[in-house]
């Protein structure tokens, strides 16, 4: 199913390239000389160049932005939790802009990442902040501290922009939107190895997830140092979502949808959990920038519109769901 | 279950408040419970119960004083190896994150795992196994914990804790919205364990019948621990709950009751 969907979104677009030229160019590039090249030259540098990065930073971004809501809602003891809504994302593009419009790109490529998740931290921090203060612990008051939290650090994020260059701009408020067509070869490590690490951290913690979903009372008798646990828990998660962000802009609704229908498939134990909604969510995010690239071909839609279209619908039908008492 | 033996509970001097500086919720509380007997901690609404039973399961550490566990400090072991002796099933209510009945009762556990991973060894799959046949669950494995019934639930947080092969067993308030035939049955069970069993209980009647030891609480202070028919008198349940108590004996079992008055029902004031 992934390997179907990585070959159709690198095959459709504004300049449709058929399925075996998208796997003789793609094993051409890891072996040479494997496969007689029938192809030209343009449409090698559109498989190989454009779209097969795009589609892997799609993977990357879907799995982890997945796998933070799967980890943030047995965390958080709240189906709502995601680090869009609770404004990690938020944080992380503040962070982002920051660093792409004032303060240059200081150390380097890594710039960008590295401010997008300071500022997911901060915004994480600061929403927790705001649910203690407020006390609001309860599933949907959390959710709310992150809204506002969010609507704040957007808020100030749209200062910067318009304090910016006219001409930077454009770019920026294109890529908050959400989207992948940044995608280059030489900037993917960064996010596999975030991915990679952060994801085996997680995977060894899973029982802890687990425990985490029977309340934090009962899972400090279990011998879990439960707001130690939570912390490392929404840091790991801010160091996604901010290297995600850095790269793809806001794509919401993903961390929120994902693990719901992903226990609907495999149950709730977070040893399934995980990995399942790496694996769908990587494949949703293909789909959705399949949409978002044929819907207005030739014209890329920033893909964070479709995510928050499907996700929107979803997050009214588990309000309602969630009322029914199911 | 395997060999389990019961742990002896040593409380000295033990006392809480939230903050420095703030109220203290749990004046100095001192008492020994020997290893296999049953505690009832009963009092009146906020007077400390759950702020002493918290202490005992290591979620609040002492302002003051230890708890120990056959004569371990609690807080010079760490978190995992205290759970490893001391269970606890309490009044929160798990999230519905479609985790089956069997997956909860597995969680049990944790604490004795080594390592990472989440792997079920064969001895693990016994002990569960075990403590979901004790609790009549074995039908309802597969079961999300949300389809079940209050009832149902509490048996699975029992069993979870059964699970952990603890030797001292803290319970807070495991009749609470139950029907009569669960309460009986959960407090049943908790006689049969063998265990250190300590409970807190609303019902004074229930305590009465099933602990071995009663401790009364009254605004953070203990008022009487010992022997149920000599702690829970009429003139102390009278003062600590501020009702009229009387002990009565019922004309069919000959076992004593006590009912409860409003003061000042009947009277002008």
């Amino acid at each position: 199913m992934l390997v179907v969907s990585l070959s159709l979104a690198v095959s459709v677009g504004a300049v449709p390239i058929p399925l075996g030229t998208v796997w003789g160019v793609v094993l051409n590039k890891l072996s040479p000389g494997i496969i007689e090249e029938t192809w030209s030259r343009s449409r090698e540098a559109i498989v190989w160049e454009i779209r097969f990065p795009r589609a892997l930073l799609a993977m990357m971004v879907g799995a982890g932005l997945a796998m933070v809501g799967a980890s943030l809602q047995a965390v958080t003891r709240n189906p709502l939790a995601d680090p869009h809504l609770l404004g990690i994302s938020s944080g992380g593009a503040f962070g982002a802009i920051l660093a792409l419009l004032h303060t240059g790109l200081f150390i380097g490529l890594l710039t960008v990442p590295l401010m997008a998740f300071v500022g997911a931290v901060g915004a994480t921090l600061i929403v927790l902040g705001v649910s203690r203060f407020a006390d609001a612990t309860s599933a949907d008051r959390l959710v709310l501290a992150g809204v506002a939290v969010s609507f704040i650090i957007m808020a100030c994020a749209n200062v910067l922009i318009f304090l910016a260059d006219p001409k930077a701009t454009h770019i920026v408020v294109f890529w908050m939107l959400g989207g992948l067509g940044l995608a280059q070869w030489g900037q993917l490590i960064y996010p596999f190895m975030i991915l990679l690490m952060c994801s085996a951290w997680l995977m060894m913690k899973a029982t802890g997830l687990n425990a985490m979903t029977i309340g934090d009372e009962s899972a400090s008798t279990l011998g879990i140092p439960v707001a130690r646990f939570r912390l490392a828990v929404f840091v790991v998660g801010a160091l996604i979502t901010g290297v995600m962000v850095a790269f793809s802009g806001i794509i919401g609704f993903v961390g929120l949808m994902v693990p719901h229908v992903v226990r609907m498939l495999v149950g709730g134990d977070y040893a399934r959990v995980l990995p399942g909604s790496a694996l769908i969510g990587a494949i949703f995010l293909l789909w959705a920038d399949i949409t978002a690239r044929t819907i207005m071909a030739p014209e890329d839609m920033p893909i964070g519109i479709v995510t928050g279209l499907v996700g929107g619908v979803f997050f009214v039908w588990l309000l309602s769901r969630r009322k029914s008492g199911v | 279950m395997g060999v389990v033996s019961a742990a002896t509970l040593t409380v000295q001097d033990l006392s809480w408040s939230p903050r420095r500086g703030a109220k203290t919720l749990l004046h100095a509380t001192n008492f020994e419970l020997e290893a296999g007997r049953v505690l009832g901690l009963v009092g009146p609404n906020g007077a400390g119960k759950t702020t002493l039973l918290r202490l005992l399961y290591r979620f609040h550490r002492p302002t003051t004083g230890t708890v120990r566990v056959d004569g371990e400090d609690l807080w010079a072991l760490h978190a995992r190896v205290v759970a490893q002796t001391v269970a606890a099933v309490l009044q929160e209510q798990p999230s519905d994150f479609a985790l089956t009945v069997g997956e909860i009762v597995a969680l049990g556990r944790t604490p004795h795992r080594r390592g990472f991973g989440g792997n079920t060894g064969s001895r693990d799959k016994d002990i569960i196994n075990d403590a979901l046949d004790r609790l009549d669950l074995h039908g309802l494995s597969d079961r999300h914990l949300g389809t079940l019934s209050g009832g149902e639930r509490q048996r699975v947080m029992v069993a979870r804790a059964l699970a952990q092969e603890p030797r001292l067993l803290i319970l807070d308030e495991p009749t609470n919205h139950l029907d009569i035939r669960h309460q009986l049955e959960v407090l049943d069970l908790i006689r049969n364990l063998p265990l250190t069993i300590v409970t807190s209980l609303h019902d004074l009647n229930l305590a009465a019948g099933v602990c071995d030891d009663v401790l009364l609480i009254q605004a953070g202070r203990t008022v009487g621990f010992g022997p149920p028919e000599r702690v829970l008198s009429e003139a102390a349940v009278s003062d600590a709950f501020q009702v009229i108590a009387q002990r009565e004996q019922l004309s069919h079992s000959q076992v004593d009751h006590l009912t409860f008055h409003l003061q000042n029902k009947g009277t002008t004031s």
